[in-house]
């Protein structure tokens, strides 16, 4: 049978303004982790990535980043086709929590000088460069929705939300853009 | 003397002033073309036009001119304009920035403001009393509605505002620092260039366009061998190139929150001419910092004395900065009235400046002897131990009238302007907001910052600090550097509180405390014999320092009369609370970016956009859109609703479910976390199978329910209600992190993961079987769950029904959602299936006696009060609301219980909310019996159906009971709760 057509929540978006512009990422692969210290080793080595262990941390390699969320919660955030599920699904013995998120979640690239300013219209966090550095991720709000933020370089970030946030989330950042 | 070219106001002193004369604007005032120099207040402007009378007072509608020069005004209120959208009432004139074209007009005066019929109010004053209102609008009440409150709020009231929308955007920002500096004078400036020089993140938040506060009002003072002004200048320079600095003009810190969090409202174009069209017209920052610095300064008093608030009198500190900054004068004959050292320096430099000086008049007995020699050298006269009693003048001050304190004849002075001082009052209110201890300084009439609640200091002027070299030294103490050298003679010394001579108990005298309420000295005393003793009763009696300049003029001389009056020292009668704001903020940067479609959340389904297309109309449940019902041409709800019900059951209905709360629990204590938190066993759950589950509070009352189906022995796929989603995620992992912390199990909410494409109706396997691979749907039982592929993507089938006949809900990844619906409607409508909505969903539910959490249940609703003890394990040792549902009154029989109700004319139906009584004969007030949760029409069932709480309801089964309405009683039938199908043989199809 034919694979159903899949339809990106922010579909066609796009803005670009002096010192900013605004995209929707590429559909993903998204696990969210949830596992106890005494799991981490075994997971670590079926990801093929150390799981950071700070607060606000992420990693990334082969295509795969993992974001600290919380003292035993990661999302993990895959290239489409890393096949995620079931590198972990051959684990046993341990006890952990992998659930597919690829669909709740969708996720906008901000990037230039202006980023911060727009982010910082609707985010209490401090984004300064040694509060927020590049690899910094976070748990946080922007306006009325939770979003997860992450500095993947000096003037670029991602921010996922939820699916049905996502057009609220991409309005605010336009709104705060054009005021930034 | 010599005057500046005419265009630029017959006020304005050549040579005097840092405005420069090459650089004019136009703009009205009531109509009236005037010219000013760019850089000029609107106070400024209007005072260099000679125009001194700008507004008419709150309750007496007398005349009033410019009092202050800052945020401090009191009097001269207008509204300004760009447009008539762009209106903007009750703007300090003192603190508006003139622009080309900028549209002011004067307030709460008519037919004009130099002819007020309202000024009869000042003639028949004696009738306006302190409590006035309290006194007497008090009955009849209905008179309040049509008669006092539109009168009152006609005749008395500030400026009127627009009727269109605003629009103007407003832009938020929060901002984090090391420090944060609110004032940019001489000791706000120390503090922001030490900390900035030493690489820490600075914030310097000044409420005015040009930075160095005091600094603007005095040409003498040098700083490091410069003028002061100069000075503050380049260190802005310095501050400005930096990158750790952000200076922020024309930003007023006007709230102090808790952990050092600051509202700042930072105003972008109300001084433009032209602003960028998308240009944010105000962004409000809210500021998280390490720091704060207050340098706040002082705020100069007026001196309560007969008939001082003509327009031409105003405070001596305004006076010197109009003539030192803008080169205006705000008179040509002035008289001076001082309690204080700095309203000399304003006599001085005015009188050096060719204006004419009638009198300085001090109530002290003992005066500095430089400044009397220095008026000697300047040949003003002095008048020592003196006082002035009154004054004349209608729409301006056109004498003064003084007399010796000791005794003795008075004189008349002829004047076109009176300064006065009484002293500075330091501007302690962000202090005291961020809940900083204030202490009373006797010897100097004041109240000053003590004991700081959070980490803040403050420096200067605001601190009670009277020379600007200790002004500096704070400031650059509080950032850890050295101060830069300062020279300056100037004293701020000297003060008087209260009622000046000739305005005490026996004067029957209007003597204003507080300008902009019309609050007289009597009418303080008048509270305090009248009972009030504390000063927040004399505040609220009088609405003394109620106004929108909250008494910053006001307050202390208040304080002190009723201080005075009750015989007690000023702290014994306490100080009012100082509150955000500052000054007044408007709404717009309050909501900053929360208008229109970013007011709130829109949620909306993968499958929303089908919806739309095919003109479903919506409805909202909480932040979601849900798809309500489907009007065909010509349809109305109730027909629309009647057919999808219809069809459904005959054919079949798809319904977008995607709403519904989803949360994936996965864990090896899985299931033994669901025992512990819903009622029923899930032990005997085998994997692939689902049961109705439902959650207890503590207290044993239903507080939502769902199909839970077991994926794995150590996952489950848990729905709930569509509102309920969030809070019941937050009340699992509450539970989880605090009463069962040893349990090896992990919640994840998947609602948005999942859209869910619902078929029910015997058509519905049919439907839906060609395009699921992988699963068996024949084989499945009802309230089974199985893992496959529709469509050709990963889905979870469910084999659930809510409508009572045979059902699947098709859950894919949200992005396949449209086209796995699109693929089912396509398969669907051949065979005549329809898309429902809300309405038909919460119809067929009814028809099966299916409950809705919060609708048929109302947070005092047991399982077994709806009919659901089935549902509770009972052999199980324990889970959240057990211990509830043993409490005697829970557990005990006749409470009031789910049952279904039938009118007697089968075409009535009731509504939702309905009381229900046994008798409908008995005398009123009825005792009601319950009430009516859910109630429809329904088309199946060829009459009426309702569900309904009913004391000991399921005892009553068959009996008649009745509904009062307004026009009609109804009688009606108890009965079971399934309308439909009571054997369930629909399940199958």
């Amino acid at each position: 049978m034919a694979e159903a057509a899949r339809i990106h929540p922010l579909a066609g978006r796009r803005l670009a303004l002096p010192g900013l512009s605004l995209e929707p990422c590429p559909p993903a692969e998204r696990l969210s982790l949830r596992a106890g210290e005494d799991a981490l080793a075994a997971i670590d080595e079926a990801l093929g990535l150390a799981l950071p262990r700070r607060p606000m941390a992420s990693a990334t390699a082969g295509g795969l980043a993992a974001l600290w969320l919380g003292p035993d919660e990661w999302l993990i955030v895959a290239d489409e086709g890393a096949g995620l599920a079931g590198r972990l699904a051959a684990l046993t013995g341990i006890a952990f929590s992998a659930v597919d998120l690829s669909h709740r979640n969708t996720a906008i690239s901000i990037d230039g000088d202006k980023a911060v300013l727009a982010l910082a219209a609707g985010c209490p966090r401090d984004l300064s460069p040694a509060a927020f550095p590049v690899g910094a991720c976070s748990r946080t709000v922007l306006g009325k929705a939770e979003i997860v933020l992450a500095r993947e370089a000096p003037a670029r970030f991602r921010v996922e939300c939820w699916r049905s946030f996502a057009d609220y989330v991409w309005n605010y950042l336009v709104d705060a853009a054009k005021s930034a | 003397m010599t005057v500046a070219a005419p265009h630029a106001g017959a006020n304005r002193i050549a040579g005097k002033g840092r405005l420069s004369p090459a650089r004019t604007v136009s703009f009205t005032f009531d109509r009236r073309p005037y010219t000013a120099l760019a850089g000029d207040t609107l106070a400024s402007a209007l005072l260099a036009n000679g125009v001194n009378l700008v507004g008419r007072s709150f309750k007496y509608h007398r005349p009033r001119g410019v009092l202050s020069a800052g945020a401090d005004e009191p009097n001269a209120l207008v509204g300004v304009a760009r447009d008539a959208a762009r209106f903007q009432p009750n703007v300090r004139a003192t603190a508006q920035e003139v622009f080309d074209g900028l549209i002011a007009t004067s307030q709460n005066r008519w037919p004009s403001l130099a002819f007020d019929i309202g000024a009869g109010n000042d003639f028949v004053g004696r009738f306006f009393p302190a409590g006035f209102y309290y006194k007497t609008f008090m009955w009849p009440a209905a008179a309040w509605k049509r008669l006092y409150e539109p009168v009152i709020r006609a005749a008395a009231g500030l400026g009127m505002a627009p009727k269109e929308p605003d629009p103007d955007r407003y832009a938020n920002r929060f901002a984090h620092c090391d420090l944060l500096v609110v004032g940019a004078g001489p000791a706000g400036l120390a503090a922001a260039l030490g900390a900035a020089r030493a690489g820490r993140r600075v914030i310097l938040a000044d409420e005015n366009a040009v930075p160095g506060g005091s600094l603007l009002a005095t040409n003498e003072a040098l700083i490091d061998g410069v003028p002061g002004f100069d000075w503050a200048a380049a260190v802005v320079a310095e501050l400005s190139s930096k990158d750790n600095v952000t200076v922020l003009p024309r930003t007023t810190a006007f709230g102090y929150y808790a952990q050092n969090m600051v509202a700042l409202a930072e105003r972008l174009t109300d001084h433009l001419a032209r602003p960028a069209p998308d240009a944010p017209r105000e962004r409000l920052w809210q500021v998280r910092a390490g720091k704060v610095v207050l340098a706040t300064g002082a705020i100069e008093r007026q001196i309560v004395f007969a008939d001082n608030d003509r327009p031409g009198i105003m405070l001596a500190s305004a006076a010197r900065l109009y003539l030192n900054h803008y080169g205006v004068t705000p008179g040509r004959k002035i008289g001076v009235y001082a309690a204080c050292d700095s309203a000399w320096a304003a006599a001085f430099d005015l009188k050096a400046a060719g204006v004419e000086i009638a009198a300085i008049v001090d109530c002290r007995a003992e005066v500095p002897t430089d400044l009397v020699a220095r008026a000697n050298d300047l040949a003003i006269g002095v008048l020592a131990g003196h006082a002035v009693t009154g004054t004349s003048g209608r729409l301006r001050v056109r004498s003064m009238r003084v007399a010796p304190l000791a005794g003795g004849g008075s004189r008349e002075f002829e004047i076109d302007c009176l300064l006065m001082s009484g002293g500075w009052t330091p501007s302690v209110h962000l202090f005291s907001q961020s809940r900083g201890g204030l202490a009373y300084d006797a010897a100097n009439g004041r109240f000053l910052p003590g004991t700081a609640a959070q980490d803040c200091i403050c420096v200067g002027a605001c601190n009670g600090t009277l020379t600007l070299e200790d002004a500096l030294a704070e400031g650059a103490a509080a950032a850890g550097v050295t101060p830069p050298d300062a020279e300056e003679t100037a004293s701020m010394a000297g003060h008087l509180l209260g009622a000046a001579s000739g305005a005490g108990p026996r004067d029957f005298v209007k003597a204003f405390v507080d300008f902009q309420n019309d609050v007289t000295a009597k009418d303080i005393r008048q509270a305090v014999r009248e009972g009030m003793r504390s000063i927040e009763h004399v505040k609220r009696y009088t609405t003394n320092g109620m106004a929108t300049d909250q008494g910053k003029t006001a307050n202390m001389h208040g304080l002190a009369i009723a201080a005075e009056t009750l015989g007690k020292d000023i702290p014994e009668v306490g100080l009012t609370t100082f509150r955000p704001p500052y000054t007044p903020v408007t709404f717009g940067a309050i909501v900053n970016h929360a208008r229109g479609e970013l007011f709130d959340v829109t949620r909306r389904t993968p499958i929303h956009g089908w919806a739309e297309q095919n003109g479903a109309v919506f409805e909202d449940v909480g932040n979601w859109k849900r798809t309500w019902y489907f009007p065909r041409p010509g349809e109305d709800m109730a027909a629309a609703v009647n057919r999808e019900c219809r069809t459904t059951r005959q054919v079949a209905g798809i319904f977008d479910a995607s709403t519904l709360g989803k949360i994936e629990v996965v864990g090896p204590d899985a299931v033994g976390f669901m025992n512990l938190l819903y009622t029923n066993a899930w032990d005997r759950l085998d994997v692939g199978r689902c049961r109705y589950g439902i959650m207890l509070r503590e207290d044993g009352y239903i507080y939502d329910d769902g199909v839970v189906g077991r994926l794995a022995e150590d996952r489950f796929h848990v729905t709930t209600t569509t509102g309920g989603a969030p809070r019941v995620l937050h009340h699992m992992e509450d539970y989880l992190q605090t009463e069962f912390p040893h349990l090896k199990v992990w919640l994840t909410s998947v609602s948005e993961q999942w859209a869910v494409v619902a078929v029910q109706g015997p058509r519905a396997r049919d439907i839906v079987a060609p395009l699921i691979e992988d699963v068996d749907l024949a084989a499945m039982p009802h309230m089974s769950i199985r893992q496959g592929r529709c469509c050709g993507v990963p889905a979870r089938i469910m084999r659930v029904s809510f409508t009572g006949e045979l059902g699947f809900e098709i859950n894919v990844p949200a992005d396949f959602g449209r086209a796995v619906w699109e693929a089912v409607w396509e398969r669907g409508e051949p065979l005549g299936m329809v898309p429902y909505g809300t309405e038909a969903m919460h119809v067929m539910r009814a028809e099966k006696g299916f409950i809705i959490v919060g609708q048929d249940t109302d947070g005092t609703v047991t399982p077994d009060d709806a009919g659901l003890g089935w549902a509770v394990g009972r052999s199980k040792p324990d889970f959240v609301g057990i211990r509830g549902l043993r409490r005697p009154d829970l557990a005990a029989g006749g409470r009031r219980q789910l049952v279904g109700l039938r009118t007697r004319d089968p075409r009535t139906v009731l509504e939702e909310g309905a009381q229900i009584v046994a008798d409908p004969h008995q005398p009123v007030p009825m005792k009601m019996i319950g009430f009516v949760t859910s109630s429809y029409w329904s088309d199946n069932c060829g009459h009426s159906i309702a569900l309904a709480l009913i004391d000991d309801g399921r005892a009553r089964l068959g009996q008649t009971l009745y509904v009062p309405m307004a026009s009609e009683t109804i009688a009606v039938e108890v009965t079971a709760t399934v309308f439909l199908d009571p054997e369930g043989k629909r399940l199958d199809g």
